[in-house]
């Protein structure tokens, strides 16, 4: 843990460093090519901003009515009987939508079953192996005025779901 | 689809809070969340311009290019359509490592970059390409070696092993983004099929 914690300190400021000192070694104007970058950072953003608000604001809507509690409690007994415990249930609805609800979420299963019961594990790992979709989805394609998605959502709902399977599955394996 | 999906959550989301007794909740929320998605925007001025910088030194010295040229086979399997010479290679190759390693702050402005770079390859200006689809799934499906956040989430709540799910994790991670280039693959050869 506290060698994993002290590795990964060392991406960001190695990664920034790597690139200047190839930039050095190039002969690039370094600092003079970061500017001209950095210059789009307002730009992007300006860009994206109408699509974050427009999905953010529609998510937080969608979790502040408590309806995940009752599409978790409707769709657990279809999944009690293939193993899934339902108390992951919500998490795993949640977890497309937003990162940071979904990391509320996972504070509070962890407070309530503990962070070393199964559900604990295997809520932790399920969070560690799955990612934002709709937030992502809306924000990539915005940026570039895609509107037509095509297979986008559901064959990466697709994956979500092999999340939830999976994170079950190997937390079974792995701590009984 | 989106505008499904975003009419769905509002809708969904007003009628559920009827139903719970969450109404001023609800309405709190939208507001809120406006407001926060604003300050996020603020607060990622600075992080986006940083890494456009870094991504911009990294292009002028030529990394672009030689990751791109580098990591042709494998981006040319699961990106089709993308020109081996395009920079797009190279872009979608940074956000893929950024993603690994965790560094999602800087992920999301390569990912827009290599978006931008598919799109000027695109005949069609209104619908995803095959190799956008991809590039979607795959951020969606978590492709990162060590999940800190949770790590961190674990220690905080007082766990004996807060790390001991990397593993698991991992295993985890592995299927989810092999499933979803799978389907997408497969979504892909059907939708040519029509």
């Amino acid at each position: 843990m506290q060698i994993m914690t002290q590795i990964s300190a060392f991406f960001v400021p190695v990664f920034i460093a790597a690139i200047v000192v190839f930039g050095l070694a190039k002969k690039v104007p370094v600092y003079e090519a970061f500017i001209r970058g950095a210059k789009q950072g307002l730009d992007t953003v300006v860009r994206i901003l109408p699509y974050v608000i427009g999905f953010v604001f529609a998510i937080r809507i969608f979790t502040a009515s408590g309806c995940f509690d009752y599409l978790a409690a409707a769709l657990s007994p279809i999944l009690k009987p293939a193993g899934i415990p339902p108390e992951i249930l919500p998490l795993a609805l949640i977890r497309p939508f937003s990162g940071s609800a979904a990391i509320g979420m996972l504070t509070t299963m962890l407070e309530r079953y503990g962070p070393d019961s199964f559900i604990g594990r295997a809520a932790s790992t399920l969070m560690g192996s799955t990612e934002t979709l709709f937030y992502t989805t809306a924000l990539y394609y915005g940026s570039v005025g895609i509107k037509k998605t095509r297979y986008t959502i559901p064959a990466a709902l697709v994956s979500e779901l092999s999340g939830l399977l999976a994170s079950v599955a190997v937390c079974r394996l792995f701590f009984g | 689809m989106i505008n499904y999906i975003w009419a769905f959550l509002i809708v969904i989301g007003t009628v559920a809070g009827a139903f719970t007794g969450h109404m001023q909740a609800v309405g709190d929320a939208a507001v809120e969340g406006a407001k926060e998605a604003g300050l996020l925007c603020v607060s990622l001025i600075g992080a986006y311009a940083l890494w456009l910088g870094v991504l911009n030194v990294a292009k002028e010295a030529g990394l672009i290019e030689t990751l791109a040229r580098r990591m042709r086979g494998v981006v040319r399997r699961l990106f089709p359509g993308v020109p081996p010479d395009s920079e797009a290679n190279g872009l979608i190759t940074l956000n893929i490592v950024a993603n690994m390693l965790g560094m999602g702050n800087a992920a999301t402005p390569f990912g827009l970059q290599a978006m931008k770079a598919l799109q000027a390859l695109g005949k069609d200006r209104d619908e995803a390409s095959d190799a956008m689809c991809m590039l979607i799934i795959i951020n969606a499906s978590s492709v990162q070696l060590l999940p800190l956040t949770v790590i961190a989430l674990r220690s905080a709540a007082g766990s004996a092993a807060p790390a001991e799910i990397v593993l698991t994790a991992l295993i985890s991670t592995t299927v989810t983004t092999t499933v979803g280039i799978v389907a997408g693959k497969v979504w892909q050869r059907f939708s040519r099929c029509r």
